[in-house]
C-alpha cells in the first residue's frame, strides 16, 4: 500500500478547513434533510393525535349538553285516571299517546302567554317537544298519582332538531328543506329560549339513560352499555387475572424445557396477534352455538374478552415474575420452603405491582373492543338496564350492549344527531381508558421494586 | 338445560367441610404433638380441600361438556343428565375424592408434596387454555368451512370474481374482490405508515434531545392505546367528508365519503405506533461500537443510521412491516366505517372498497341462518383472514431468527 492515488478533482488550489467544498457540503445536507424528515414524521404522528382528539372533542363535547323545555301543564282527572281511585295500576292502561296533548297544549298555553304568534300547526308546535317527553310525564305521574288535578311543572327534552338549532347543527336554510322541522319551528324556539322557558343546560342523562330509538336522538343515552361494559369488565378481571398469573407461574416456574411447554409458548404468542374478529367468530360458534349460552349476554362478550386479554396478562405476569431476583427464591429454599411456597408466599407477592400493571392495561385493551363483540349480537337494540343475576338468565345473562360496540350502533343512523351522540360516547369512554392506564401507571410508580 | 348452581355449590361446601375434617384428623393423628407429623396440619387439610374440589369441579365440566357434545351432534346413543343423577355424581366424586385423602392421612404422609401436586395440575390446566384456544379457534372455523364448501362449490369461492350474496339463494360469493379490498386498503395504509413509523423511530432513539422523547414518546404510544372504534369514528366524521370534499369530487374520481384511501389514511395513524415502537426497540439493540466505528471513519450521523444502523436492523425491521401488515389485514372497525361495503375491483382509491373483515361482519350481524351459504362463508373468509394472519406473523418469527444479528 505505498501507491497513493491522487484525484485530479480534488487536487485544486489548496483549501481552507473554513471553506466547505462542494462534497462536504452536500453530505451536510443530506444530514440536515434527514433530520427534517424524521422532525417530520414525529410531526405528522402528533399532528395525527391531536387532530383525532379535536374533532371527537368537537363533535362531542355538545352531547352532554342538552335543550330543556319547562312546561306548567295541566293533568286533567278525566284524561288520566277516569275510574278515579288514583291506583296506578289502573292509571297504567293510559297509554302514552294519551300524554301527548297535555303538553302541547301547555306549550300552546305558554306560547299565548309570552305573546309569541305563530302560523304552526299545532302538530308541528307538538314536533317542538321531544316524542320521549309524554313517556317522562306519564312516569312522573304513576310514579306520584298525587300530581293529577293540579297544574305540574315539569321539565321536558326539547326535539333534536331545535335541540340541533341551540348548537349550530340546524340552521334556518337546512330547516328548510327538512322535513322534520321549519324555519318557523326555529323561530318559535328561539322565542322560547329568548323568554328562558327553553333552556340548554348540563346532560348527565346522557350517561345513565337507557339507549333511544331512531326518531329520538335527544333522549339516547349510555346507560345501558356503560353497565353491560361494566359486567363484562368484571368476567374478564375474575376469568383473565386468575387463569393469566396461574398459566405465567407455571410457564415461568415451573414449565420443563420440553415440545409441551413450547407449543404452549408459541400459542401464547400466536394469539396475541390473531385478529379480534376472530375470537368473535370463536365465542359465536363454541360459546353461543356449541355451549348454548345466551346471545347479547355480558357473560358471553366477557368470555370473549376473557380470551382476548389472557396473552397481555400472561406476558405481563412474566415479565413481572422475572424481574423478582433468584435470590429471593433461594432464602425461600434455603429456609425450608417448597418450590411452590417459594413463589406463593413470596415471588408473587413481590411481582403483585407489575401483575396489577399488566392486568389494568389488558383491562383497557378489552374495554375498548368492538369486533367480536359485534358477532355475538351485543349490536341489539336494549332499552332495559340488564341485572347481574337473574334466575331466568342466570349470571350476567341478560341481553346487553356495551360502550364501544354502542358506538357503532349509533353510526349506523340515519339521523346526523347521532354522530354527536357517537362522539360523546367516545368522549367517555376515553376518559375510562385514561383513568385505567393513569391508575396503572401510578401503581407502577408507587410500587415498583428496582433490585 | 341442568342446573350447574347447585352441584357447584355443595362441592364448595364439600370441600370447605373436608378441609375441616383434614386440620381435626391430622390433630388427631398427631396426639397433640404436631412436630411428630411429617407434613403440617394445614398442609393435610389443604390436600384433602383439593382432593374434594378438583374431582367434583372435573366430574361437572367433562359432564357438561359430553351432554353438550351429544346434543350438538344429535346422537341418541348417550343421554346423560336427568336432574337427579347429575349433581349425585358429582357429589359423589367429591366426597370419594375427600374420603381418600382423609383415610390417607397418618403422621408418614407428605402431604405438602400431594397438595402442591393437586396445584401444579391446576397451573398446568389454565396454561393449557392457550392451546385449547387455538384448537377452539381453528376447529369451529375448519368444520363450519367444510360445511359452507359442502353447499358451495370451493372454485367458485376462491376463483370467482363476484361477491353478490342473496339471501334468497343463489349468491355468487367470491373472495377475491375482498382479498384485493384488503391487501390495497393495508398495502395504502402500510405505504404512509411504515415511513413515517421508521423515520420517527430513528429520530427519536438517534437524534431526539431528552425533553422531545419525554413528549413525542408518550403521544405515540398513546396513538395504540386508542381503540380502533374512535379511528372508524374519526374516518366516517372527518377524514371521509374531508377527502370527498377536498379532492375526490373536484377531480371527479368519486363521491362517496367512505373509499379505500380514508380507510387506508386512517388505518396508518393507528399503525404509526406499532411499526415506531418494534423498530425502535430494534434500532436499539444495534450496539454503540458499530455507530462509532462508522463515526470514526469519517461518516456523518445519517450516513451511519443509512449505512450501517439500518442494514444491521433490516431482518428485525421487516419482521416489524409483516407484524403491522398482519394487523392491518385483520383490522375491522376502521374498515368497516371507513371503507364502505361494495365489493369491486378497482384502482381508484376514491371508490368504496370492501375486506374480509367489512363482510365478516355484515354476513353474521342481525338474524342468521347457520344453514344457509350466505351465513356460513362468513366462516370460510375467517379461516382464510387466520391463515393469511397467522402466515405472516410466523413469517415475521422466521425472517427475525434466521436473519438476526448476533452482537454479543
Amino acid at each position: 500500500m505505498t501507491e497513493v492515488s491522487v484525484d485530479p478533482a480534488r487536487s485544486g488550489p489548496a483549501r481552507s478547513i473554513l471553506v466547505q467544498d462542494a462534497r462536504t457540503k452536500r453530505r451536510n445536507a443530506a444530514e440536515r434533510r434527514f433530520r427534517a424528515y424524521g422532525l417530520a414524521a414525529i410531526g405528522i404522528a402528533m399532528a395525527a393525535l391531536i387532530l383525532l382528539l379535536t374533532s371527537v372533542l368537537a363533535a362531542g363535547l355538545s352531547a352532554y349538553k342538552q335543550t330543556y323545555l319547562q312546561l306548567e301543564v295541566n293533568l286533567p282527572a278525566a284524561k288520566l285516571d277516569p275510574k278515579g281511585n288514583r291506583d296506578p295500576a289502573e292509571m297504567s292502561k293510559v297509554f302514552t299517546l294519551a300524554y301527548a296533548p297535555l303538553l302541547q297544549q301547555a306549550l300552546a298555553a305558554k306560547l299565548d302567554a309570552l305573546g309569541v304568534t305563530t302560523t304552526l300547526s299545532a302538530k308541528d308546535m307538538g314536533d317542538l317537544i321531544s316524542k320521549e317527553a309524554p313517556a317522562t310525564l306519564r312516569n312522573q305521574v304513576l310514579a306520584d298519582p298525587s300530581l293529577i288535578g293540579s297544574p305540574h311543572v315539569i321539565d321536558v327534552l326539547a326535539s333534536g332538531r331545535i335541540d340541533g338549532f341551540f348548537k349550530g347543527r340546524v340552521t334556518m336554510e337546512s330547516a328548510a328543506l327538512d322535513a322534520n322541522t321549519s324555519p318557523e319551528a326555529l323561530r318559535v324556539a328561539q322565542a322560547l329560549k329568548d323568554a328562558g322557558v327553553m333552556v340548554t343546560r348540563l346532560n348527565w342523562a346522557f350517561l345513565t339513560a337507557p339507549d333511544a330509538s331512531d326518531q329520538r336522538p335527544e333522549a339516547a343515552g349510555l346507560g345501558v352499555a356503560i353497565l353491560g361494559s361494566l359486567y363484562m369488565m368484571i368476567v374478564v378481571l375474575v376469568m383473565a387475572l386468575p387463569l393469566g398469573v396461574a398459566a405465567a407461574i407455571y410457564l415461568e416456574e415451573f414449565a420443563p424445557k420440553n415440545r409441551f411447554t413450547d407449543v404452549i409458548e408459541v400459542n401464547i404468542s400466536n394469539l396475541a396477534a390473531v385478529p379480534s374478529i376472530v375470537f368473535g367468530i370463536l365465542g359465536l360458534a363454541i360459546f353461543i352455538n356449541f355451549m348454548g349460552l345466551r346471545q347479547s349476554s355480558p357473560l358471553v362478550g366477557g368470555l370473549v374478552l376473557t380470551l382476548m386479554t389472557l396473552p397481555t396478562i400472561i406476558i405481563s405476569t412474566r415479565a413481572a415474575l422475572k424481574s423478582v431476583p433468584p435470590s429471593i427464591r433461594d432464602a425461600a429454599l434455603g429456609v425450608g420452603a417448597s418450590k411452590m411456597q417459594s413463589v406463593f408466599h413470596h415471588v408473587l407477592p413481590l411481582a403483585a405491582p407489575g401483575i396489577l400493571t399488566g392486568t389494568i392495561i389488558g383491562l383497557a385493551q378489552a374495554l375498548g373492543e368492538t369486533a367480536p363483540l359485534l358477532l355475538i349480537g351485543m349490536v341489539a337494540f336494549v332499552r332495559d338496564y340488564p341485572s347481574a343475576f337473574s334466575s331466568s338468565t342466570g349470571l350476567f345473562g341478560d341481553p346487553s350492549t356495551a360502550l364501544p360496540v354502542q358506538v357503532y350502533n349509533w353510526t349506523q343512523r340515519a339521523d346526523p344527531a347521532f354522530v354527536e351522540r357517537a362522539s360523546g360516547a367516545i368522549i367517555a369512554l376515553l376518559v375510562f381508558l385514561l383513568t385505567m392506564n393513569a391508575v396503572a401507571i401510578i401503581l407502577r410508580r408507587r410500587f415498583e421494586r428496582r433490585w | 338445560m341442568i342446573s350447574v348452581t347447585f352441584p357447584f355449590l355443595a362441592v364448595l361446601a364439600l370441600a370447605a367441610l373436608a378441609y375441616a375434617a383434614g386440620l381435626a384428623r391430622a390433630r388427631a393423628v398427631a396426639g397433640g404433638d404436631v412436630r411428630s407429623l411429617v407434613a403440617l396440619p394445614k398442609h393435610h387439610a389443604l390436600n384433602a380441600a383439593l382432593a374434594t374440589l378438583l374431582p367434583g369441579l372435573g366430574v361437572m365440566l367433562t359432564w357438561l361438556l359430553a351432554i353438550r357434545v351429544t346434543e350438538t351432534s344429535g346422537s341418541t346413543v348417550l343421554v346423560p343428565g336427568s336432574a337427579l343423577t347429575f349433581p349425585a355424581v358429582i357429589i359423589g366424586a367429591a366426597l370419594l375424592g375427600g374420603a381418600l385423602a382423609l383415610m390417607r392421612i397418618t403422621d408418614q404422609f407428605r402431604a405438602r408434596i400431594a397438595a402442591e401436586r393437586w396445584i401444579i395440575g391446576l397451573l398446568i390446566a389454565a396454561s393449557t387454555i392457550a392451546i385449547l384456544t387455538t384448537l377452539g379457534i381453528v376447529l369451529s372455523l375448519l368444520a363450519e368451512t367444510i360445511s359452507f364448501f359442502s353447499s358451495y362449490s370451493w372454485t367458485d369461492f376462491f376463483l370467482s370474481l363476484v361477491w353478490q350474496p342473496n339471501f334468497r339463494g343463489d349468491s355468487q360469493l367470491g373472495i377475491l374482490p375482498l382479498i384485493w379490498g384488503t391487501l390495497y386498503i393495508s398495502f395504502l395504509a402500510l405505504l404512509f405508515a411504515v415511513p413515517v413509523g421508521l423515520f420517527a423511530a430513528i429520530y427519536l432513539s438517534e437524534y431526539a434531545g431528552p425533553r422531545l422523547r419525554a413528549v413525542a414518546k408518550p403521544v405515540i404510544e398513546l396513538l395504540a392505546g386508542i381503540p380502533t372504534i374512535v379511528y372508524g369514528l374519526f374516518a366516517l366524521v372527518t377524514v371521509g367528508p374531508l377527502l370527498r370534499d377536498v379532492i375526490a369530487r373536484p377531480t371527479g374520481l368519486g363521491d362517496s365519503a367512505s373509499s379505500v384511501l380514508t380507510a387506508a389514511l386512517v388505518m396508518a395513524i393507528m399503525l404509526i405506533p406499532f411499526v415506531s415502537s418494534l423498530s425502535d426497540d430494534i434500532i436499539n439493540a444495534v450496539p454503540q461500537s458499530m455507530r462509532d466505528g462508522s463515526y470514526g471513519l469519517g461518516a456523518t450521523q445519517s450516513e451511519t443510521i443509512r449505512k450501517v444502523v439500518l442494514p444491521a436492523a433490516l431482518p428485525g425491521i421487516v419482521g416489524a412491516v409483516l407484524l403491522a401488515a398482519s394487523r392491518a389485514i385483520g383490522e375491522t372497525m376502521i374498515v368497516v366505517l371507513g371503507a364502505g361495503a361494495a365489493a369491486r375491483l378497482s384502482l381508484n382509491p376514491f371508490e368504496a372498497m370492501t375486506t374480509i373483515t367489512v363482510k365478516i361482519v355484515s354476513q353474521l350481524t342481525g338474524d342468521t341462518d347457520f344453514n344457509s351459504p350466505e351465513t356460513l362463508v362468513a366462516f370460510a373468509l375467517g379461516l382464510t383472514l387466520f391463515v393469511i394472519t397467522l402466515g405472516l406473523n410466523i413469517l415475521a418469527l422466521y425472517i427475525v431468527r434466521r436473519y438476526r444479528e448476533q452482537y454479543e
